[in-house]
């Protein structure tokens, strides 16, 4: 160890102006890759559709550092409205000045702007995006009367959950019939047992008896989970273990308490894990 | 001071009461009595309570019971003794007489478990852990039961209700873990594939050949779960406290090792090998088994046929499916649970989840899937369909099932526990009904009707724009001027200086319990019908999610949920006329509808979830006494639940000595009484106003 200490302040990134720069890992599952190449060069928008924890989102990091524009990621959620995307006028020293949302500032700069589980937010604000995601490509800008033409490098993309049952989680038809869809799932045992491997370096035994504990809890969805374990749980559990922590306490940590908080439940899945490991 | 006992003869008149039915000149009380004499007075009481309780449900178990209890009470501790009852009385109503009064009989059986009670682990307690943990192995899916002994049909795993082997709880529990996954494993790894009956009727002691047959089986099983789940595997071998196996046996613990190198070893050790008896050990039931197994591979044939001859059709797209000569598919299996590749005209095809259970369950039971399956049905009407035939109203036609039905428990006040799985309750649609009413009732309340809407618009979410935010979408003017001005004279800037819009959505559930009783019966039911419609025109106005079911029924094994409307289902003219088709019906065992109602509530994700009931009188029905203080304690303890699940019930009815009884069941302000039924119309939807606002 050195004995100089960590900053203490966080790199602070414009995300219209900062490119992924390290190509990210990502291991193709289908032909995703060729798709989405496809539809950004026919400026048409993408809807990634899947489970959480499958790779939606470092799909699009990876997709950002192919295609070399800046991303811009909107996490939404139902208090979200047009105005936090679009923009809005702000006081500062006796006058008002105008702030771009993210979605505006994706499409001047030409970037990805991407949706991060959009049904979340307001069935009124997913509407903004309308204009934008047919072939008039515009941000109508209500508030300063200004219309905003995407460049041609422009691309909107959204994810969604399709786990959810609830009716009041849905896309309206209106939205999603203007995107391209990409289904992710769960990768294949072998792919995943890859993944892992790259992301953690831990044992191929201990990642082979992992995978077999999401299978048991993807068995379990529909029975009391809402979702099984996502690739993302399997690695943060094999980075546990990689730094020393017993596996039934990384198992529980990492995958039980995460997907559930029902005692049974977490009992279960615990039993499940000893008997793996 | 302990009262004095009661003399041989006191008891002797007591008994004579209760055990009256099963009484005869050659059997009398005569003999209970004066065991019982002996007792000290606590003891007595205990016994003529729960023998009153007993005959409740049976005279013959109360004898038993009273015939037993001497015995028991001296070594038992009124706590266990309570759960000795409990027990019997489970057994009782689960298996019958014969059953029940055996576990009376067996006190020293019993009394042996609770030798270790601390460390005992019941079934009860255990069984989702469990059942979540055999779900997760997969395969198809398993459902747990108690029997006596351990051992599975291959649909259910049956375990013991108590386990009390070992010291500690966890290792209790272990064994019940064990057990379940070894069971699992007399499916998942083959043990049935092979008709093991006719197998051991070739030896001298077929009983001796089947036992040996387990012990070899759980070898071979005990080496599959030590590749598949080496955890578990070494918490057993703890359990099994590490006898070595007779070295015969290696060839068993092999991958490659199936149940006929467990049946070819059985000739060579059936002379000299004895039987092992591991705790955790189960036994096997091949005729049992081999007759699920077998309407199971009928079954799923043909489930597997129809499903070939859909990917067909989605294939070759509707109405020209006709199913081609010579093979169209073919299929490559890679080992169970491991999926199979299906291939359709040399294509592969991606099968639906529920096909690839099938295959995978198929698999299980045949080791491949079998040529002749892959020609998908035909159309036509050969195609069975198993619903069909097991249609609920067949009940009332004398053909007794209880598939497709809902269970649940109900609550026995006199003994203080749940009668288990005890209500048959099953969901039927409303009959419609004419859809003239509707319009007549409409027409009648045609200017209530407008009130009411006008009423419940009033109470629609709406924007407000609320001022002087810090966040918010546009800039508040006045509140700039106010802050410029503060500024300007020297005061602190405020940072409220936005405007927000904020909508109100409602996020409401509300179901609607309805009273089909046969009490009903006339202007209630008229009444009735037409509050739900003025009910329905203001909750569409309102825009809440609301669900309308009626209840009756008669006796636990037929009790009834009438569909009206569904959450999911818009107020359509189907809607309209199921709820003109309400008809008065039976009886009121009040507690199995509010528990599946429950049920069903909480399936809907909503912030508030309210239960309404509409009725007419106490919880009554037919028989088992549910009439009075039963009825009503069931039905209060099953309201409990619905609180607990955070669900508001609410009741409203027209029966004037409600006083009485509801503020015990609903709470005192949880209820409201329309003493006047022709007000029921105009006054429900009134009453759901201040209750939803």
């Amino acid at each position: 160890m050195t004995s100089k200490t960590a900053p203490l302040h966080a790199k602070v990134l414009k995300p219209e102006s900062h490119l992924i720069e390290k190509e990210p890992y990502y291991e193709s599952v289908g032909d995703e890759i060729a798709l989405f190449d496809a539809a950004y060069a026919s400026q048409i928008p993408v809807l990634l559709k899947g489970p959480t924890g499958c790779g939606k989102t470092r799909f699009m990091e990876y997709m950002a550092w192919r295609l070399k524009r800046p991303l811009i990621t909107v996490s939404c959620h139902d208090d979200l409205t047009a105005s936090d995307l679009v923009g809005r006028y702000l006081i500062t020293n006796n006058e008002t000045v105008w702030v771009d949302g993210p979605l505006a500032r994706a499409v001047r700069c030409g970037g990805i702007c991407y949706l991060d589980e959009v049904v979340e937010a307001r069935k009124d604000t997913t509407v903004v995006i309308h204009p934008l995601a047919d072939d008039r490509r515009i941000l109508p800008m209500e508030k300063r009367g200004e219309l905003l033409q995407a460049p041609k490098e422009f691309i909107l993309t959204m994810s969604y959950n399709p786990g959810y049952q609830s009716v009041l989680k849905e896309l309206k038809q209106s939205t999603r019939q203007r995107f391209i869809a990409i289904e992710f799932s769960y990768p294949a045992a072998d792919l995943e047992k890859k993944i892992i491997a790259t992301e953690t370096g831990v044992d191929p035994e201990i990642i082979d008896k992992l995978i077999k504990l999401a299978h048991m809890t993807r068995n379990l969805k529909g029975n009391g989970l809402d979702e099984g374990a996502s690739t993302r749980l399997l690695v943060h559990a094999a980075r546990l273990m990689a730094r020393g922590i017993a596996p039934h306490t990384a198992c529980n940590g990492a995958i039980a308490e995460a997907l559930s908080d029902d005692p049974e439940m977490l009992r279960a899945i615990n039993e499940l894990a000893s008997s793996l490991f | 001071m302990a009262a004095e006992p009661l003399s041989a003869h006191a008891l002797e008149e007591r008994l004579d009461e209760l055990l009256d039915p099963v009484l005869s000149s050659r059997r009398t009380a005569t003999g209970l009595a004066g065991t019982i004499a002996a007792l000290a007075r606590e003891l007595q009481d205990f016994i003529l309570h729960w023998a009153a309780v007993i005959a409740r449900s049976n005279p013959e178990m109360a004898y038993q019971f009273a015939a037993a209890a001497p015995q028991a009470l001296a070594r038992l501790d009124l706590a266990a003794a309570e759960a000795w009852i409990i027990e019997a009385m489970d057994t009782y109503d689960r298996d019958g007489l014969y059953r029940g009064s055996a576990v009376f009989k067996n006190v020293a059986e019993f009394s042996g478990f609770l030798h270790a009670n601390a460390a005992a682990v019941s079934f009860e307690d255990i069984a989702r852990v469990l059942q979540l943990f055999i779900c997760g192995l997969a395969g198809r899916r398993l459902r747990l039961d108690t029997a006596t002994n351990s051992y599975t049909d291959t649909e259910t795993l049956f375990l013991q209700s108590r386990m009390a082997l070992f010291p500690t709880q966890e290792e209790n529990f272990l064994v019940y873990k064990a057990m379940a996954t070894l069971l699992w494993a007399q499916g998942r790894f083959g043990t049935f594939n092979a008709d093991l009956d006719a197998v051991c009727k070739n030896y001298a002691d077929p009983g001796r050949a089947l036992e040996l047959l387990g012990t070899l089986e759980t070898i071979r099983l005990e080496a599959c779960i030590a590749r598949t789940l080496p955890g578990l595997a070494r918490e057993m071998r703890k359990l099994s406290d590490g006898q070595p196996a007779d070295s015969r046996c290696i060839p068993l613990t092999t991958p490659s090792a199936t149940v006929s190198d467990s049946i070819a070893l059985l000739g060579q050790v059936y002379a000299d090998m004895a039987p092992a008896h591991y705790s955790y050990m189960p036994a096997l039931r091949p005729e049992q088994a081999a007759t699920v197994r077998k309407a199971r591979i009928a079954k799923e044939k043909d489930e597997f046929q129809s499903a070939l001859a859909q990917l067909i059709e989605e294939k070759d797209g509707s109405g020209t499916a006709q199913p081609q000569p010579g093979e169209r598919f073919s299929i490559q299996a890679s080992g169970i649970g491991a999926g199979c590749e299906l291939t359709l005209d040399g294509e592969p095809v991606a099968p639906p989840e529920n096909v690839s259970q099938l295959m995978d369950s198929i698999l299980q039971d045949l080791g491949e899937i079998p040529d002749d399956y892959l020609t998908a049905a035909g159309d036509g009407g050969y195609r069975q369909n198993q619903r069909s035939s097991q249609d609920p109203a067949d009940v009332w036609k004398g053909i007794y099932h209880e598939e497709g039905a809902f269970f649940y428990n109900e609550w026995d006040c006199k003994r203080h526990h749940y009668r288990k799985n005890w209500c048959v309750l099953r969901e039927l649609d409303v009959h419609p009904g004419n859809a003239a009413f509707i319009d007549a009732t409409l027409a009648r309340y045609a200017p209530q009707v407008m009130q009411l809407k006008r009423t419940f618009e009033l109470l629609r979410g709406e924007d407000k724009l609320l001022k002087k935010q810090p966040y918010g979408d546009d800039i508040d003017l006045d509140a700039v001027i106010a802050a410029y001005a503060n500024m300007k004279s020297g005061m602190e800037l405020s940072d409220r200086l936005l405007v927000k819009r904020h909508k109100t959505e409602r996020d409401l559930a509300v179901m609607f319990m309805v009273d089909m009783s046969g009490s009903t019966k006339g202007w209630i039911n008229d009444a009735e019908r037409e509050a739900l419609i003025m009910l329905c025109e203001a909750l569409e106005v309102l825009g809440d999610r609301y669900a309308i079911y009626g209840f009756s029924g008669i006796t636990r094994k037929r009790c009834e949920i009438f569909h009206v409307k569904r959450f999911d289902e818009p107020y359509n003219d189907m809607v309209k006329s199921r709820i003109a088709g309400i008809q008065p019906q039976d009886y009121t065992r009040m507690g199995a509808a509010i528990r599946h109602l429950t049920t069903l509530l909480n399936q809907v994700e909503a912030r508030t979830k309210l239960l309404i009931a509409l009725s007419d009188g106490k919880p009554d029905d037919y028989s088992d006494n549910y009439r009075g203080e039963y009825g009503i304690e069931d039905t209060r303890q099953a309201l409990l639940e619905t609180h607990r699940a955070g669900i508001k019930p609410f009741c409203i009815t027209i029966d004037r000595e409600a006083r009485d009884y509801l503020p015990y069941m609903y709470g005192p302000v949880n209820w409201t009484l329309v003493d006047d039924v022709t007000q029921l119309p105009l006054k429900v939807a009134d009453i759901y106003r201040k209750l939803a606002t």
